[in-house]
């Protein structure tokens, strides 16, 4: 009680402190009998602070003293003048008494009057009831420079209304309207293109949009690999402690990963790096490979190599055992290419410099055990390292990426051998966070060659959509693998494994488990190339066509090719013959006779070697 | 993608003679361990675009049916001819000739990056050195923790460094793993 008696005092001599001097005069007056005073101020007091303190004198004690005139503050004074008058002669009659409550009633209201208009000058402050912008208001923000920290203010908002949108939503706003205002706003503040910011706001909730967005802006940490075939984790980590620079292993899913805090030393050029110790490679390109998994003795082709992090992780893995092709389109990437593979010691490799596409002709079909794509892409996962992309892919260029990755992966499928005896696997993977790049070209895969989806190996990352808006794609899609920056401080990247069934150029026979409606999938990123052919032939036949119109001016060359051209004639012309079940009889039977043809002649000796190699294992 | 013929492949032994010595033996013969055969054959040395490769025959073979001009590289690199045709080692066959080297000088850590920058190895720098080098033998440089540096030609014998001051040159630069870093693009 006695406590908050001289709060309740102090806080009166304040208010009677700071105006005027002339006041000075009362409170030495009051100075005199303070005890009794205390008493009686503290009674008045108690019924106004329960009232007031909660709105405005909690927070801030002097707001009013300073906001309001001076003329206010002579009230105050007074009142407590008043006060001290019928302190003087306190028990005296009722018109006293009657005096004070009404002196009580007065600075009531006019305290309840001062923490209302302070509750509307804080709101003018924060807006702290987020309402949307007129078009009124949009056209006179567009003519200005925009304002960043209110376009920042007004993303935390939207995000909160849109995470709680039942309680906090504005009435008579729809949802669209708060997603089209933070689309707008975060692409002028991040600096997006329309097309990109859009296409990401599609793809995430608000709350988790402005995180990846946010961890975009951020770099990741650097990462290093240690090259086993030269070096272990241990040792490496104690020679670059030694050189001052500050690192830990990297997560417990990778056994060669360090992570780099800060260095003292340029960590891309001590001797160490120099003599092929480690590799400098972000910790998202670690996945690939482990997803491919690749066995000492066999046959991999990675098809776009450059700069050779994922080559030489390969390479490690197999214990420069068995071959790798390294194929690399872009000819001034080669460099850094070679330069990597020696530097690291890898002598397993055979570097070329085709288009992806060509390769399984050079290479030969059904040649490796295990194929690597990791596609060229349009680098969405990447806009930390790659801040261009947020202005610079439109539309177009996605779907000229993922037609580009559709070729290249049926390519890929086609090169891998599904009777090998310890492969057989294809890894796709791109650092793109986009469905059409992703998702899309692997579905499109499973529906053009007999192939299926088996787990990554990974056991950490998101699943693939297998829905995604107006595109249902085949239920495995779930097996494949996202990564993103905000959820895994890596880049934003996908990785998908596949495995090949059989050997045949045709997609699987529609099977029971596989229902009609996923075949007939409506897919537009699927337009572009639909456009180039023919509409007589059902959907997943119209592939073959246009694969083979690709082929044929190159025909002259590969034996292979023409063969293969033969039989597809006579196909087409079976096809428009004969019913469904009878087409897949005989391509059955044509399939059965091209493996064995394909057996006797050029494989025939790699197979007796591959069995060799397995009774001795 | 060619075999050497018998002039380039007595300029490429030669060289390698002058690093390795009798060790030489071992390059040619020893078995590979690439190629997904269980017996992928021996080592051999192959010509591309004047560059030469010391690769598996179980390679050499499936490279063959990549074009020439298509092919940029296969196994390892051990040296190029130059236009007047002379032999030169390029620093990726360092593993190669670590491996089977018959002279070697260790580094002081301090004289480490001065090497790798390109500089001779001068007496100062030196840590330890094989004996019986005589003059203008092939020297492979190692850091003291055995971690292959580069290699170059000696300029003294091993007797005669013992009475050298600390600013002569004991070894002259020839390749350096700096210049993986340094000259990417010319290797």
């Amino acid at each position: 009680m006695k406590k908050k008696a001289t709060n309740s005092r102090k806080k009166q001599k304040k208010e009677i402190e700071l105006p005027t001097p002339k006041l000075h005069k009362d409170d030495d007056i009051s100075a005199s009998d303070i005890d009794e005073d205390d008493m009686v101020v503290e009674q008045h007091d108690d019924g106004v602070d329960s009232a007031s303190d909660v709105s405005s004198d909690a927070d801030q004690p002097f707001t009013d003293d300073f906001l309001h005139g001076s003329d206010d503050e002579d009230n105050v004074v007074d009142d407590d003048d008043q006060e001290k008058g019928s302190d003087s002669d306190s028990e005296s009659d009722g018109s006293d008494i009657e005096k004070k409550s009404k002196a009580i009633d007065a600075k009531k209201a006019l305290e309840e009057q001062e923490a209302k208009d302070e509750m509307l000058i804080n709101i003018k402050e924060q807006d702290d009831d987020f309402r949307l912008l007129t078009p009124q208001q949009l056209k006179e923000e567009a003519q200005g420079p925009p304002d960043l920290p209110r376009l920042q203010r007004r993303i935390k908002e939207i995000v909160r209304v849109l995470s709680n949108f039942k309680t906090l939503r504005q009435e008579g706003a729809s949802r669209k309207d708060y997603v089209n205002q933070l689309t707008m706003d975060l692409s002028s503040y991040y600096g997006y293109n329309d097309y990109l910011i859009e296409v990401l706001v599609e793809m995430f909730p608000a709350v988790e949009l402005v995180e990846l967005i946010e961890a975009f802006e951020k770099p990741r940490p650097m990462c290093l690999r240690t090259n086993t075939l030269k070096a272990r984790r241990r040792d490496l980590a104690g020679i670059l402690l030694n050189r001052g620079v500050n690192l830990d292993p990297l997560s417990k899913w990778s056994k060669v990963g360090l992570v780099v805090y800060d260095s003292q030393v340029p960590i891309g050029a001590t001797p160490e790096y120099m003599a092929g110790f480690y590799m400098l490679q972000s910790a998202s390109s670690f996945l690939p490979v482990m997803a491919l998994a690749p066995q000492e003795k066999e046959r991999v082709v990675d098809m776009a190599a450059a700069p050779g992090g994922k080559t030489t992780y390969v390479a490690a893995l197999m214990k420069n055992s068995g071959v790798i092709f390294a194929n690399e389109m872009k000819e001034k990437r080669l460099k850094s290419l070679t330069a990597n593979l020696s530097r690291m010691g890898v002598t397993n490799t055979v570097v070329c410099n085709y288009d992806g596409r060509e390769l399984p002709k050079v290479l030969g079909q059904n040649s490796a055990d295990r194929v690597l794509l990791d596609a060229p892409c349009s680098g969405t996962g990447v806009i930390s390292k790659d801040e261009s992309v947020k202005t610079s892919k439109s539309l177009e260029d996605i779907q000229s990426c993922c037609h580009l990755q559709k070729e290249l992966i049926l390519a890929a499928i086609d090169m891998v051998d599904a009777n090998s005896k310890s492969g057989g696997y294809i890894v796709y993977s791109t650092c793109s966070i986009m469905v059409a790049e992703n998702e899309a070209v692997i579905d499109y895969a499973l529906k053009k060659r007999d192939v299926k989806l088996v787990p990554c190996g990974l056991d950490f990352g998101r699943p693939g959509f297998t829905n995604y808006r107006e595109q249902r794609f085949h239920p495995s899609l779930e097996k494949t693998r996202r990564f993103y920056p905000h959820v895994h401080n890596m880049d934003g990247f996908f990785v998908a494994k596949l495995k090949k069934m059989s050997n045949s150029r045709a997609a699987p026979a529609p099977t029971a488990e596989q229902p009609e409606g996923v075949d007939e999938v409506i897919e537009p990123t699927e337009s572009v190339i639909k456009k180039n052919v023919e509409d007589k032939v059902v959907h997943h036949r119209k592939h073959e066509s246009t694969t083979r119109e690709k082929v044929q001016p190159n025909n002259g060359v590969a034996e292979n090719g023409k063969d293969e051209k033969t039989f597809s004639g006579k196909k087409r012309k079976e096809r428009k013959r004969f019913s469904r079940d009878e087409i897949s009889k005989s391509r059955e039977e044509k399939r059965a006779a091209l493996r064995t043809a394909a057996k006797g002649k050029s494989f025939s000796k790699e197979k007796k070697v591959a069995k060799k190699a397995q009774t001795t294992e | 993608m060619r075999p050497l013929d018998e002039k380039e492949t007595t300029q490429v032994f030669e060289k390698l003679f002058n690093f390795t010595g009798n060790n030489l033996k071992n390059i040619v013969e020893a078995p590979s361990h690439e190629g997904p055969e269980s017996d992928p054959g021996r080592y051999c040395f192959r010509l591309n675009k004047n560059r030469v490769y010391y690769v598996s025959e179980s390679l050499v073979k499936r490279a063959t049916n990549v074009k020439r001009d298509k092919l940029v590289a296969l196994g390892t690199q051990i040296g190029k001819f130059t236009k007047g045709g002379a032999f030169h080692l390029t620093i990726q066959s360092l593993n190669l000739l670590a491996a089977n080297a018959k002279h070697k000088v260790w580094l002081k850590p301090t004289a480490e990056m001065s090497f790798m920058y390109g500089n001779h190895v001068l007496k100062g720098g030196l840590g330890r050195i094989t004996e019986n080098i005589n003059t203008n033998d092939g020297v492979v440089v190692f850091s003291m923790s055995d971690m292959p540096l580069g290699f170059g030609v000696a300029v003294k014998s091993t007797q005669d460094c013992r009475k050298m001051d600390p600013n002569g040159i004991v070894v002259i630069h020839r390749a350096d793993i700096g210049e993986y870093l340094r000259m990417e693009d010319e290797l």
